[in-house]
């Protein structure tokens, strides 16, 4: 999984988001919900301190309390 | 003169709805009446600074200088039956949040970070229309995981999982459940375009179980659906009937794919008023700063909530949605020389 190829808010290409301000605001107040990879929906879990993802074929992304947020696409 | 209420009383000059609120609610401890709040919320901007210290007194006079901070976390997430329209865990709207599950240990360890913040209380939430047999299980299993780790085994633990039925009740109570929430999200003339598949009065026959069987009642709601200025008198009015422990205070998060997605975030000096007016309306009640208030509020409104009549807070994220790190939220209590409610307070 390199994080790049889609938005993890919107799920679209890189460069393809509707509103890409919408994505960036989401941001701040939304852990990933499409797999970068593959775009496909998540499975995410938020924890107080943190937030865990995982795709059904990439695998896991992120680690609770230290999840890094990729890029918006 | 008029009564707390607005009603005149006399041919004089009606008196000015914050110094009713002095006499009223600062020297009474007596909580604003519907149409005294509607004026509240009317009040123009350049009135707010004034409201809020109003607020802020209220609060410091009847509830004191501490404040209480409370950590969550989503036990079972999406997939719920129920149409809530604010809510992306539905299962009945296109949004983009999957069901998840978690795990005992993973509920220890939520429970962890939650007690490493310097919070005592920890709500464990499932998104249902109400427990089944599996659910129960799971949350007695990981209450009895959490009582015994050395870590959170001193944390309160309230529970928010929808409608219970008496036994319900009961057993919650009974594995030592100590708050329950359950939100009347909204006015009761406002309920039915906020969720349909099931009622206001549903969820009001829950909270009177929740209190009959000795559990405190933690009720509130999300302001910014949609509802009209009178709908959030009306609001603050029913929930003082109620008369909660505590009531979170959200602000809405236009989450995709449910059918409030497009509606606006409310601006801040709205959501102060709001907070202002439901202290008013709630002297002696826990108010608590919940989700949604990072970006209604941002940084500054904030500190001006906590200076409004707020004192409560959700510290770290929510269910679904990222908050603030717990660190930034505690620095500025410090700042505010807002002491935390210790663990040996509230036992």
């Amino acid at each position: 999984m390199d994080g790049t190829g889609y938005c993890g808010w919107c799920g679209r290409p890189d460069g393809a988001c509707p509103d890409r301000a919408v994505c960036v605001r989401r941001r701040g107040t939304d852990p990933p919900r499409y797999c970068p990879s593959c775009a496909r929906r998540m499975v995410v879990q938020v924890t107080p301190a943190g937030w865990s993802a995982r795709c059904g074929r990439h695998g896991s992304l992120g680690v609770e309390a230290d999840a890094p947020t990729p890029p918006v696409g | 003169m008029s009564d707390v209420d607005g009603r005149s009383t006399t041919s004089a000059q009606p008196v000015d709805v914050l110094a009713r609120a002095e006499a009223e609610v600062l020297e009474a401890g007596r909580g604003l009446g519907e149409g005294a709040l509607r004026e509240v919320l009317s009040l123009p901007d350049s009135r707010l600074p004034e409201l809020l210290d109003l607020a802020h007194r209220v609060r410091l006079r009847w509830c004191g200088p501490e404040v209480e901070v409370e950590g969550i976390v989503s036990l079972k997430t999406g997939g719920c039956p129920e149409d809530c329209h604010f809510c992306s865990q539905s299962g009945l709207f296109p949004t983009p949040v999957r069901a998840a599950w978690l795990d005992i240990p993973g509920l220890v360890r939520a429970a962890r970070q939650t007690a490493a913040s310097g919070a005592t209380e920890f709500c464990v939430v499932a998104a249902v229309r109400g427990p089944d047999e599996r659910l129960l299980r799971q949350v007695r299993a990981g209450i009895e995981a959490i009582r015994a780790d050395e870590v959170t085994r001193e944390l309160n633990i309230a529970c928010s999982l929808g409608m219970l039925t008496g036994e319900q009740v009961e057993e919650l109570a009974a594995m030592g459940v100590h708050r329950y929430n359950h939100n009347l999200e909204t006015a009761r003339s406002h309920f039915s375009r906020v969720v349909t598949t099931h009622t206001w009065e549903e969820r009001w026959s829950t909270l009177r179980m929740v209190r009959d069987a000795g559990m405190e009642v933690c009720c509130g709601g999300i302001i910014g659906m949609g509802e009209t200025t009178e709908q959030r008198a009306e609001f603050a009015s029913q929930l003082a009937e109620l008369d909660p422990h505590e009531v979170p205070l959200n602000f809405l998060i236009p989450n995709p794919g449910t059918p409030f997605e497009h509606y606006p975030v409310v601006e801040g000096p709205e959501a102060l008023r709001t907070v202002a007016a439901f202290r008013l309306a709630l002297p002696r009640t826990m108010l608590r700063f919940a989700g949604g208030r990072e970006l209604t509020f941002g940084d500054l409104g904030a500190r001006q909530g906590m200076l409004g009549g707020i004192n409560a807070i959700i510290v770290g994220n929510y269910l679904t949605n990222l908050g603030r790190p717990a660190g930034e939220d505690l620095d500025m209590l410090a700042e505010l020389n807002m002491p935390i409610k210790a663990l040996n307070s509230t036992l």
